[in-house]
């Protein structure tokens, strides 16, 4: 009784942790390069509807990941217009954002509501899934959820052991002292915020294609926050970031398996437990003066003219 | 005496300058917008005459335009008010809820006090709650063990999830079914309203705090000492000012007045408590305050032109089968031209 319990509670968390670790990365890859984006959920929305609408019109669910991953980094090009080359302020551009892309994917997706998809199948992994109790557990996702992991992998190995990382890197803790040493802030930057929107376009596609297989308006609910304290709680970091993920989707997945088994514990406390759980981390990490954050987070970067 | 009357001249030459420019950069958003609604093939000039008309056209259209200004302006002035020392409050969302949660507590609980003393009474709970809200963040600032930004921003979700607790839980209506929400307010509890319309009391409470904003920044010794420490905050506090009182105290004002506007939504709008009690209108509120600069009345005319943006919405929605979520892409793109267009003068933070 509690090893299936537990069991669910696990798979579930994996379920819901994978979009919000693809968001994580996101917001980990763009705030590295000194970029806050507050919206992310925007981008997410973009990614949800395109991915939706391009499987319904194409029947194949991978050409719908491929173009959400396309529309969020196009879409987050806009942002990276504004903040990058329009200097302009990082969290209004970022709300900014988030109220476009709810307005454009609800006009995009109007005519989408109520259509139903068969979206991403799950695959199972041969012997792997036969084994009893974990096995359809834990062997049983979607591609999406199984390529989750190696992508956070990715990004560490590009952020933390490639030469593009580093610059990536530099300009994150001083842009001036990156561009002194040759590099072209700006241009990284762009890049950066380009693979954020690809990320963020994935976490959202896999929302409307594996997830709930349906669109709805404003859907990704608040996930594109909840990655922005996710990027805190982690310590700007893509691995610890895995365990964040799984933490929040754990709290996601605790809520409803309790709610499921009738268990009077308000769910809505268990759900605190993420953001005061990061607050008091960043309180503590703040407090001894080992901050993580890159150090030119948030600033604008004025260029050298 | 010269250089007060000097910069009293400047301001107003800026401010006309400042409203022909806003003109023509709102001309824009409004023909991106159109091209939009052309792209998806709705017709843009029936959709802009039919907001207009529905907005600004009728009494009843501009009341409910003036109901809508009442919590953005409250929770623009909410970010206003710690901005003055470059605090940044993005959490007047959950401010908001948290107002309203002390304010639904003191209309349940206390419904037997004298009738001139329970409004009142459900007026200052509220802004306790946002003010109290906000001040932790404030704390966590002043001892420089958090940036108020994003502990702000972390803990809009556990206010919102705490108003969920309470109306899923201990609060919820037995008599209301499946809905998750308080019990009905006492009559007593709702706030007045005036005209015949929608507009209610939160408007005067709205009108008074950007008033005393005003005042107490170009009036007094508090805004002097406030603009000290906006100017240097090192050389400030060499000269005996508190910054630590300041961050707290700002924050608690700033989430007092987000407080305020969460108290005016349930008292006066929903009656009751529910979860689905505000649509963002933290989050707008810091996009009017950053719009306006922080400036009163351009927190009013910022407050003003997003109320009929939204409103416009429920209108494209009714007449025109255009989802309302799509007057968000309006009012960003107002935004964006606005962000676009200053940034390349003002930079910084």
């Amino acid at each position: 009784m509690i090893g299936s319990f537990l069991i669910s509670i696990l798979s579930g968390a994996i379920h819901s942790g994978a979009p919000l670790l693809y968001a994580t990365l996101a917001e980990a890859v763009g705030e590295r390069v000194g970029i806050v984006n507050l919206g992310l959920e925007g981008v997410m929305l973009m990614g949800a509807v395109v991915g939706f609408t391009t499987t319904v019109q194409t029947g194949n669910p991978v050409l719908g990941i491929l173009a959400g991953a396309l529309a969020g980094g196009l879409f987050n090009m806009v942002f990276g217009f504004l903040v990058i080359t329009r200097r302009a302020n990082q969290l209004a551009s970022g709300l900014a954002l988030m109220f476009c892309g709810v307005g454009l994917s609800a006009l995009i997706g109007a005519s989408y509501i109520g259509s139903r998809i068969q979206g991403l199948n799950e695959i199972q992994i041969p012997f792997l899934s036969t084994i009893p109790f974990i096995g359809r557990a834990f062997f049983n996702y979607d591609i999406l959820v199984y390529l989750v992991i190696p992508i956070a992998v990715l990004v560490w190995w590009f952020l933390f052991r490639t030469r593009w990382g580093l610059s990536l890197r530099a300009v994150g803790e001083n842009p001036t002292a990156a561009f002194a040493a040759g590099k072209n802030p700006h241009r990284l930057q762009y890049q950066a915020l380009f693979i954020a929107g690809i990320l963020g376009g994935i976490a959202g596609a896999h929302l409307s294609l594996a997830v709930a297989k349906t669109w709805a308006e404003w859907m990704t609910a608040g996930r594109g926050f909840i990655a922005v304290a996710l990027v805190i709680f982690s310590k700007w970091h893509p691995l610890r970031a895995i365990a964040g993920a799984l933490l929040f989707g754990g709290a996601i997945s605790l809520q409803l398996q309790m709610q499921a088994r009738g268990v009077p514990v308000s769910s809505f406390l268990l759900d605190m437990l993420p953001y005061v759980l990061s607050l008091a981390v960043l309180a503590i990490w703040g407090g001894t003066r080992r901050q993580a954050a890159p150090g030119s987070l948030g600033r604008v970067f004025q260029g050298t003219e | 005496m010269d250089k007060v009357t000097a910069g009293i001249d400047l301001f107003r030459n800026k401010r006309v300058a400042s409203v022909i420019r806003f003109s023509g950069l709102f001309g824009i958003a409004l023909l991106v917008f159109a091209v939009v609604l052309l792209v998806f093939g709705k017709n843009p000039i029936r959709a802009y005459v039919d907001i207009f008309s529905a907005t600004l056209g009728s009494s009843y259209g501009f009341s409910e335009v003036l109901v809508k200004m009442i919590p953005l302006a409250l929770t623009a002035l909410a970010v206003a008010i710690p901005s003055r020392i470059w605090l940044i409050n993005v959490g007047g969302e959950g401010q908001l809820f948290i107002g309203a949660l002390f304010a639904t507590w003191g209309a349940i609980n206390f419904s037997n006090l004298p009738a001139w003393l329970f409004l009142p009474w459900i007026s200052i709970l509220g802004f306790l709650g946002g003010g109290l809200w906000a001040s932790i963040s404030g704390f966590l600032r002043a001892k420089g063990w958090a940036s108020e930004t994003i502990s702000t921003l972390l803990m809009n979700y556990v206010a919102i999830l705490l108003v969920n607790f309470f109306v899923f839980g201990p609060w919820k209506d037995p008599e209301s079914a499946n809905y998750p929400q308080s019990i009905p307010f006492p009559d007593a509890a709702i706030l007045p309203s005036f005209f015949g319309s929608r507009v209610h009391l939160g408007a005067v409470l709205a009108i008074v705090g950007l008033i005393l904003f005003h005042f107490v920044l170009s009036r007094t010794r508090w805004g002097l000492e406030m603009r000290a420490i906006g100017i240097n905050q090192e050389a400030a506090r060499r000269n005996g000012i508190s910054t630590y009182r300041y961050i707290i105290l700002l924050m608690f004002i700033g989430g007092g007045m987000a407080g305020l506007a969460g108290m005016g939504e349930v008292s006066a709008i929903h009656g009751q408590l529910r979860p689905s009690l505000s649509p963002g209108l933290g989050y707008t509120g810091f996009l009017i305050s950053w719009m306006a600069m922080g400036n009163p009345l351009g927190i009013v005319a910022a407050a003003f032109l997003i109320s009929v943006i939204t409103a416009g919405g429920d209108i494209l929605q009714m007449t025109h089968r255009i989802p309302g979520a799509a007057v968000h892409i309006l009012m960003a793109l107002v935004l964006f031209v606005v962000l676009a267009r200053r940034a390349g003068k003002v930079g910084g933070k």
